[in-house]
């Protein structure tokens, strides 16, 4: 079961919205595809994203993940625990293992993204 | 006529057993193979601390017989298979004539006049090939029993006493590089103390009907002792932390085992002909133009197979094989460098992404077991 309050993308990020700002991560079904996470790389607070663009990468001990904005927004603060902890994105991805803060530069591309039951279905089987 | 290409991939005879165990199963060189199970790091420390069971249906068993058959695999390899003794394996490789590896091998002398080929399974046909060649004109052989032949490895500082109570055999009797043949669990084995872990271990060569009863008992036996089933995604990190190369990235068609630091494996000093030996003699007098290191990443980053590697001018080699260490807890690479660099304590850059990241040259392996 995926978060029902959550939005999601088709490569596999949720978000969260809190006021002006949202919350980005990975989710429970790409963690568990990538497998034991031991490397995570966030941008710097204040990068610009434009939706879609690659703003970090995710690295399992086999693989490099590319990690892809949701929606366009300026980067207010990225989870620094994840440096020391990467583990945490298995664990806990909707919480612990939350990776940027954005500020919105579009509430209506969130809109866009696919809710719970369109992303449980994406998955479905997978 | 031409040979058909294989359509399906080949699956392990222990395919159900890991299916039902929760592995997620990958094609891997033309077979049908266990990647993981509970997890690659999981796995990994099972092995270090523990003890971990492999399925490794998928590697090729070369039997080579015949009054000969020394004599014609010293000519065909780049060791002196017949100066092993009954019951002792060395590790080999079959070079082309340029000298570039063909592949690296494990070669086992199970009587006078019969030895046992190992070799991966992604060069299985081809050395299968290349020794059915190198064969003609000697009273040898050769007998592909790569289908027929189940391969179980027990590996880690439990496999001992794991596996001591399964089987007639003196396991402390068979050294390292040692291989004996008895029975395991009921089943004849051929049981060999090598593996590709850096730990101490057992492998287990059984008729291939056979290996899922041995899976299933020995597994039983292990699972007290802290035994999990382990998949190729943790034997690879497991080999490389052990400095051990593996095909298709340390070595190649275009590298010769100078260049890989395995220049002492080749036996310039045996009597005859081998394949090679114009070659890798050249090599052996004037010297390599690249070597392969261990890195060990001194900034944020993982290295991985194929990343540029920098000196202060620029690009001076490629990463192999790199990982984030479970046991280490840092990110190590092996790479082929100038020889210029190739000292420890030489400090590099691995580009990871575009952006150099400091690396230094450190010897190689990277684990040692604690004696």
């Amino acid at each position: 079961m995926v978060p029902a309050e959550l939005r999601y993308t088709k490569d596999h990020e949720w978000i969260r919205v809190e006021g002006d700002e949202a919350v980005v991560g990975i989710t429970q079904y790409a963690a568990d595809q990538l497998g034991d996470i031991v490397f995570v790389e966030l941008p710097d607070a204040g990068r610009s994203l434009d939706q879609h663009a690659t703003f970090g990468v995710v690295e399992s001990v086999k693989a490099v993940s590319d990690l892809f904005a949701p929606v366009a927004g300026e980067v207010t603060e990225t989870n620094g625990d994840l440096a020391g902890t990467p583990e945490v994105v298995n664990t806990d991805p909707y919480g612990a293992g939350w990776m940027l803060r954005v500020r919105l530069t579009d509430r209506a591309q969130v809109e866009g993204l696919l809710d719970a039951s369109a992303y449980e279905q994406l998955t479905a089987g997978g | 006529m031409t040979e058909p290409e294989p359509i399906a991939p080949t699956p392990t005879p222990l395919l159900e057993r890991h299916e039902a165990l929760g592995a997620k199963i990958v094609e891997y060189a033309g077979w049908l193979m266990p990647i993981q199970y509970a997890g690659i790091l999981e796995e990994h420390r099972a092995v270090r601390s523990a003890a971990g069971l492999f399925d490794l249906s998928h590697m090729g068993e070369l039997v080579v017989e015949g009054p000969e058959a020394g004599a014609a695999l010293a000519g065909a390899l780049v060791t002196d298979p017949p100066s092993l003794a009954v019951g002792r394996a060395h590790y080999s490789m079959i070079c082309a004539p340029d000298g570039g590896i063909l592949d690296d091998l494990i070669v086992y002398r199970l009587a006078d006049n019969r030895f046992m080929v190992v070799a991966n399974a992604s060069n299985a046909k081809v050395v299968s090939d290349a020794l059915a060649e190198r064969l003609v004109g000697f009273k040898a052989v050769l007998d592909d029993r790569s289908l027929a032949t189940g391969l179980v490895a027990v590996q880690g500082p439990r496999s001992l006493e794991i596996l001591g109570p399964l089987t007639d055999l003196d396991l402390e009797a068979i050294r390292y590089y040692g291989v004996a043949e008895g029975d395991v669990v009921g089943v004849h084995a051929q049981v060999a103390r090598t593996g590709y872990t850096g730990e101490d271990g057992f492998e287990l060569f059984v008729d291939a009907k056979s290996a899922g009863e041995v899976w299933d008992r020995v597994l039983e036996a292990g699972r007290p002792h802290g035994m999990v089933p382990v998949g190729l995604g943790a034997r690879d990190t497991l080999r490389l932390e052990a400095g051990m190369p593996l095909y298709g990235n340390e070595l190649d068609r275009r590298t010769n085992p100078y260049q890989a630091g395995l220049g002492r494996v080749v036996k310039l000093g045996k009597a005859g002909d081998f394949v090679g030996r114009t070659a890798l003699e050249k090599v052996a007098k004037d010297g390599v133009d690249r070597r392969l290191v261990g890195l060990a990443l001194r900034e944020r980053g993982i290295a991985r197979h194929g990343y540029p590697v920098l000196d202060r001018a620029g690009p001076t080699g490629v990463v192999t094989s790199g990982t984030m260490s479970p046991t280490l807890g840092e990110a190590i690479a092996m790479a082929y460098v100038a020889p210029a660099h190739a000292e420890p304590g030489t400090m590099l850059a691995v580009e990871i992404r575009g952006a150099p990241v400091a690396a230094e040259v450190v010897p190689l392996p990277f684990y040692t077991r604690p004696t």
